[in-house]
Formats: C-alpha cells, sequence, structure tokens
C-alpha cells in the first residue's frame, strides 16, 4: 500500500512543487544574470537583493484581471495555455534526479517512474505542448500571434526531427531507452556521452535551444517584430502558465540534456577512487548543479546573441542540422556495428 | 489599402494587412508602418506619419528670433544641440553676423558630442530592434556620460536651449575640458566592445548583410541622406563639403561604405564614433581664448532676404530655410529641411520583398526621430 501508492504521490508532490518554484526562481535568475551582463542590478525592491520578486509577480499576475477578447474563440483560448503548461510539468515524471538511496530506513528512488520508453515518452509528451503556443496564436483571432504560431509550427517541425535523430544516437550507443539506464551505461562505460557523442551533444542543445523557443531562436515570441508574438493577447494568469511553461519547458531541456550527455547524477569520474571525496555532495546535488550550468548557458545566449530570421533558423535546421544528425546517427551505427 | 486574393490550386490565398504601429515596440515612436504582406514576405508598404506633428515651423512664425532656439530642441530631442546649433548659424548667415573663434570651437565640440550621443541611442535601439539586448544598456550607459556633460555645461540633459544668436550663452564650466577628454579615452574602449558584440557576430552578418540594398545613385535621387546616404558609397558629408562652425580646421575622414546594406551603414556609424571622438580631442586641445559672443545687436530683427544653411546633423542633412521681411522681430517664413524625414521616404524603397523581420531592421537601420520627422 505504501510504497504503490502513498511513495509515489508524496513524490509527484514534491517533483511538482519543487518544479514550480523552480521555474519561478528560474525567472528571477534569468532577470539577475542578465541584470549582471548589462551592467545593472535587475529586481532589488522585494526582499534582499529582490529574492522575494517571484512572490510578488506571482501575486500581481494572480489578482491581474484576466481578459479574453471578444473575437476569440473561448474555448481554445482558455485551453491553450493548459496545452502548454501540462506537457512541460509531466515530463519531470521520468526524468532520474538521484539513483536508489535509504530514506528513514526505507529504499526510496528518487524519481517518480522508470519507464523502459523513457526517452519516447519525453520526445512525444514536450512535443504536445508546442500545439498551446500554435492554438493560442490562432484562437487569439489578431494578426500578430497568428503569425507567430505559424512560426512555431515551422520551428517545431525542423528542430523536433533534428532533436530526435541525436536521441536515436544515445539511444544506440546506450542500449537502452530508460533514463535511469542511460546513466547506468555511462557510469559502467567510464564516460559521458557528451564525449562520445559530441555531434550529437551540440546538435541536441542548438535544438533544445529552438525547442524552448529561446534567443536566438525565440522568433515565436519575438518582441521587437510581433509584439509578443502568441501571447500578444494574454494576461493575467493564463499568461502566467505560458510564461511558467517555458521556463519548466528549459528545465526539461536542461536535465534531459544532463542525464543523456553529462552522467544524469553521477560526480565527474564516478569510477575513479581517489576522486571519492567529490562523493561529499549528494547524486541529486550533482544532477541539480549540471542542469544549472545549462540554464546559465541559456540565459547567457539570451544576453548576448541577436535573434536569427525565421527563414534563416529554417535553413540551419534542415540544411545543416538534420543532415549532420543523420551523418552522426549512420557513423555511430557503423562504429556500433564494426566494434561488437 | 486593397487586398490581391491570389487563387491558387487548391486554395485562394489572401494578402495580409498587418498595421505596424503607431504603438509599436520597434518603430522607435510613433511612426506606422502598414505592411502587406504575403505569409511574411513584405509586397508593399505604406508609411504613415504625422502622430507627432506639433507644428514647430508654423509655431517659429510666431516667435522672436531668441525664443526659437528652444523649439529647434523638440524636433531631434536625441540631438538637440545639433538643432540648435543649425538654427543659430542659419540666423548669423541672415545678419552676417561673425562668430568667434572660441564660440566656433565649443559648438563643434558640443555637435560632436552630440553626434555620438545619438549614434549610442541608435545603436542600442539598432541592435534591440535584431534582438541583441545587452548592446542597448552598454550604449546607454556611454551616453549617460555625455548627457552629463551637457548638464554640466547648460543644465539640462535631453532639450538643451544651449546656443544663442552669435555665440554661446556661457563659456565651459572650469575643468570641463578636461572631462570631456576623459569621456573620449573611456569612449574608445566603449566603442570596441559593441563592435565586439555585433561587428563579426555571425547571426549579425546574416541580419544585415544583404538587407535593404540601396545603390548610391538611387539612395542620392531619393533624397537620403547623412550615414544612410554614405552607407551606399556616396561621399557626401555637410562638414567637408561646406563646413560650419569649425569644421575647417580640424582634420577627420568621412567613412563610406559599399554595398549599401544595413552592415555598411552599420559600419558607416561606428566608424563615425570614432571620427567625432577625433575631432573632439582635437577642438578640446585646441580651444582657443576669447570672447563666446559675437557682436550681435540687442533686437534680432535681420533685414529682409531669405536664406539656406545646412548642417551635418548625426541623422544627415539638417537644413533651415528662413526668410526675414526686415519689418518683424519674428521670421516671416521658417521651413526645417529634415534629415529623418528625407530618410524615412526611403524605407518603402528598402523594406519591399523583405520580411518582417526585416523591416524592424531596416527602421532601425536608417535612424529616424519621430519628433523630426513630424516636427
Amino acid at each position: 500500500m505504501i510504497d504503490s501508492f502513498v511513495v509515489p504521490l508524496l513524490k509527484i508532490l514534491v517533483v511538482l512543487n519543487a518544479t514550480l518554484v523552480g521555474v519561478t526562481y528560474m525567472i528571477l535568475l534569468e532577470r539577475k544574470v542578465i541584470a549582471w551582463a548589462q551592467s545593472r542590478l535587475g529586481p532589488m525592491r522585494v526582499g534582499p537583493y529582490g529574492v522575494l520578486q517571484p512572490v510578488a509577480d506571482a501575486l500581481k499576475l494572480m489578482i491581474k484581471e484576466d481578459i479574453t477578447p471578444v473575437r476569440a474563440d473561448k474555448w481554445v483560448f482558455t485551453a491553450a495555455p493548459i496545452i502548454a503548461m501540462v506537457p512541460a510539468l509531466i515530463v519531470y515524471a521520468v526524468i532520474p534526479f538521484g539513483p536508489e538511496v535509504s530514506l528513514f530506513g526505507r529504499p526510496v528512488t528518487l524519481y517518480v517512474t522508470d519507464v523502459n520508453v523513457g526517452l519516447l515518452y519525453i520526445v512525444s509528451v514536450a512535443s504536445v505542448g508546442v500545439y498551446g503556443i500554435i492554438l493560442a496564436g490562432w484562437s487569439s483571432n489578431s494578426k500578430y500571434p497568428l503569425l507567430a504560431s505559424l512560426r512555431a509550427s515551422a520551428q517545431l517541425i525542423s528542430y523536433e526531427v533534428a532533436v530526435t535523430l541525436t536521441l536515436v544516437s544515445v539511444i544506440l550507443v546506450a542500449g537502452s531507452l530508460s533514463m535511469v539506464s542511460i546513466v547506468r551505461a555511462q557510469e559502467s562505460g567510464h564516460v559521458w556521452f557528451a564525449f562520445l557523442q559530441p555531434m550529437a551533444f551540440v546538435i541536441f542543445f542548438i535544438g533544445g535551444l529552438a525547442e524552448t523557443n529561446r534567443a536566438p531562436f525565440d522568433m515565436p515570441e519575438a518582441e521587437q517584430e510581433l509584439t509578443g508574438g502568441f501571447h500578444t493577447e494574454y494576461s493575467g494568469m493564463r499568461f502566467a502558465l505560458f510564461f511558467l511553461a517555458e521556463y519548466a519547458n528549459m528545465i526539461v531541456v536542461s536535465s534531459v540534456a544532463t542525464t543523456l550527455f553529462l552522467g544524469g547524477w553521477l560526480r565527474p569520474f564516478p569510477n575513479v577512487a581517489f576522486l571519492s571525496f567529490l562523493g561529499i555532495i549528494p547524486s541529486w546535488a550533482w544532477f541539480l548543479l549540471k542542469s544549472f550550468g545549462f540554464l546559465y548557458v541559456f540565459i547567457w545566449i539570451r544576453a548576448t546573441l541577436p535573434r536569427y530570421r525565421y527563414d534563416q533558423l529554417m535553413r540551419l535546421g534542415w540544411k545543416v542540422l538534420i543532415p549532420l544528425a543523420i551523418i552522426n546517427l549512420v557513423v555511430t551505427a557503423i562504429v556500433k556495428v564494426m566494434v561488437h | 489599402m486593397d487586398t490581391t486574393v491570389h487563387h491558387g490550386a487548391m486554395f485562394d490565398t489572401d494578402e495580409l494587412v498587418l498595421n505596424m504601429g503607431p504603438q509599436h515596440p520597434s518603430t522607435h515612436g510613433v511612426l506606422r508602418v502598414v505592411l502587406r504582406l504575403d505569409g511574411e514576405t513584405v509586397v508593399d508598404v505604406d508609411v504613415v506619419m504625422g502622430y507627432l506633428h506639433r507644428g514647430i515651423e508654423k509655431l517659429s512664425e510666431n516667435r522672436n528670433w531668441t525664443q526659437i532656439v528652444l523649439l529647434t530642441d523638440r524636433m531631434d530631442y536625441v540631438a538637440a544641440a545639433t538643432s540648435n546649433v543649425g538654427y543659430c548659424e542659419t540666423v548669423e548667415k541672415l545678419m552676417g553676423l561673425e562668430v568667434p573663434r572660441r564660440a566656433r570651437y565649443v559648438r563643434t565640440i558640443l555637435c560632436e558630442l552630440q553626434r555620438i550621443a545619438s549614434h549610442c541611442l541608435w545603436v542600442g535601439t539598432h541592435a534591440m530592434d535584431i534582438g541583441a539586448m545587452t548592446v542597448f544598456l552598454y550604449a546607454f550607459r556611454e551616453r549617460e556620460l555625455i548627457l552629463d556633460l551637457f548638464e554640466e555645461f547648460c543644465g539640462a540633459r535631453l532639450t538643451y536651449n544651449s546656443m544663442r544668436i552669435g555665440g554661446l550663452p556661457l563659456d565651459i564650466p572650469p575643468g570641463w575640458d578636461k572631462k570631456v577628454l576623459e569621456f573620449c579615452r573611456i569612449m574608445e574602449q566603449k566603442v570596441g566592445e559593441y563592435e565586439e558584440l555585433l561587428t563579426h557576430n555571425r547571426i549579425w552578418l546574416e541580419r544585415t548583410k544583404g538587407i535593404g540594398v540601396i545603390s548610391g545613385p538611387d539612395a542620392a535621387a531619393l533624397g537620403l541622406c547623412g550615414p544612410t546616404l554614405r552607407g551606399s558609397g556616396v561621399p557626401r558629408d555637410v562638414r567637408k563639403d561646406e563646413p560650419y562652425a569649425a569644421y575647417d580646421e580640424m582634420a577627420f575622414d568621412v567613412p563610406v561604405g559599399t554595398a549599401g546594406d544595413t552592415y555598411d551603414r552599420y559600419l558607416v556609424r561606428m566608424e563615425e564614433f570614432r571620427q567625432s571622438l577625433r575631432i573632439i580631442r582635437q577642438a578640446t586641445e585646441g580651444l582657443p581664448e576669447g570672447p563666446i559672443v559675437g557682436k550681435v545687436p540687442r533686437l534680432i530683427k535681420p533685414a529682409a532676404g531669405e536664406t539656406y544653411h545646412a548642417i551635418e546633423s548625426p541623422k544627415g542633412e539638417l537644413g533651415y530655410f528662413i526668410v526675414s521681411d526686415g519689418k518683424s522681430t519674428n521670421p516671416y517664413r521658417f521651413r526645417v529641411r529634415p534629415p529623418s524625414l528625407c530618410n524615412l521616404q526611403g524605407l518603402r524603397r528598402l523594406v519591399k520583398g523583405h520580411l518582417v523581420a526585416d523591416v524592424v531592421a531596416l527602421i532601425g537601420s536608417i535612424d529616424i526621430v519621430l519628433g523630426e520627422v513630424d516636427r
């Protein structure tokens, strides 16, 4: 009873809440890091160094008037933010934050579940999220959001393919679709897959930026061109859902990249005995640290780079990333066969 | 605006009319651009202006000659001192007044500081439009230093009212020239910092190279001016061709582009930063002693006649055409040739066939200020 029901429920509760809090603080982090990059201070007023800013933001967005444009398609308009948010959250079910640990004398795994098609689950669920953007743009019945949703669908098709192909080459190397097994494979193989699959790693990272609509690929919400893009007509909590979904997706991409390429919860050189002092830092902290590294790079890129144009993004996707991913996949397969 | 319906094999497709502005984050004020789109490609564009019209030219005909200086501040409000200088020199030309050398030198320094401030704002917003947001903050940080210098000189930070007919309202404060030189030293490095972020950035190159190409003769025929014209390779610069203030005593180069695209216009303005610093250094180090106001009559009342005088504002050739009837203490006719407006005329030509994302890049590239377009 406890093992089959209470423990999973508790884990879901913890992961869900930790994610939501993480997402709100992610927004603060982004504002702070960009502010430092731009030689300003960022939020400083709410709490010391602005640490309570997310609370104030959440409160503000909740009590704000939630406007539905008269000419919008009401049902779809309401459903779109939910469709964007929910997949971003349920992906966390299969992300392994750590191995099995003993808690209160009871073995507990630091992930909600480990399905044997974990990676497939992530890819399929994550691609549902973009429907939120497409439907939001369409249902707003307004021109800028419409253009944005067109961009979003084009962008999704171009990048989903490249990203998925890189995942296939990782699966080839690891020999499993399960997220936990992939980490185990990196432990027994004595190497992070980032070094075995450097090309896949780079393509996954670029594709990840594009999938989460982050700079320099943030065309669907290009503020300077499309005045906010797909969420132009949204306000209040529904707008906040889009915002949260974007940041939740960023954390998902970082977590997946950490798991697939940087050894997940493993400390650096997990099999080298004299580095065992690194084990002082618990496994879940290593995971968070690596994911944080990715998130920081995401923000750093946003502060530095200009935005690509829509057609250039498509060209990069179809003419560069997809061919490279296919080549990488074929080479990986050939090497794999030859080694055996 | 009419839209054309294309009858395709399966579906009829419509052109989309998109109203960009007057409230849009990238139209640099209250410019309204009506785009006709085929997908995201711009088929045609209609530029609508006049949302900031305050009738400055007509107002000027009912103010006395000294009061008009204050109105010229409100045209190109990011380069107010340049407008002041242009107006005062026009009236001096009309009256045949001699301006002391020291005043001419200070005017040159102020004009060039103003050019840097205006270009700072341009590089910031232009980069911001293309998505590089950090440059914006960096450029505003340096612009702040210039505003501080202006504040010390005349007490104002945006609309300076910093000139008088025949010279300057006041001499430079003690130690000001040292601060100007110190600023030049800082700015030299910072321009390099902007260039590091943009000039060789692959995305920046892809976004600006080959966008909005216009040949030199075409640009001149359209009446484009300033860096927008020089980006197309036409070496027209009023400071060189018809020197005013103390430019005839300064050594500087006029940078020109070759391709006439957005990237060349960007490079021209980046080089102008350096040339402006060069002029400021020369003028500050060689600042002559002497009076700051020439022999100006108590009541300014030019004899009947008309004159046109142009200066090189940061945006291009800023000209004033003034008619005096010789009887009243205000101009009979007052007309401005605003460089922003002339450059804006080129927008339609530049934008056609490009994408929506390029429209904002091109609006940034021609560097307009709506206060000057509408007056």
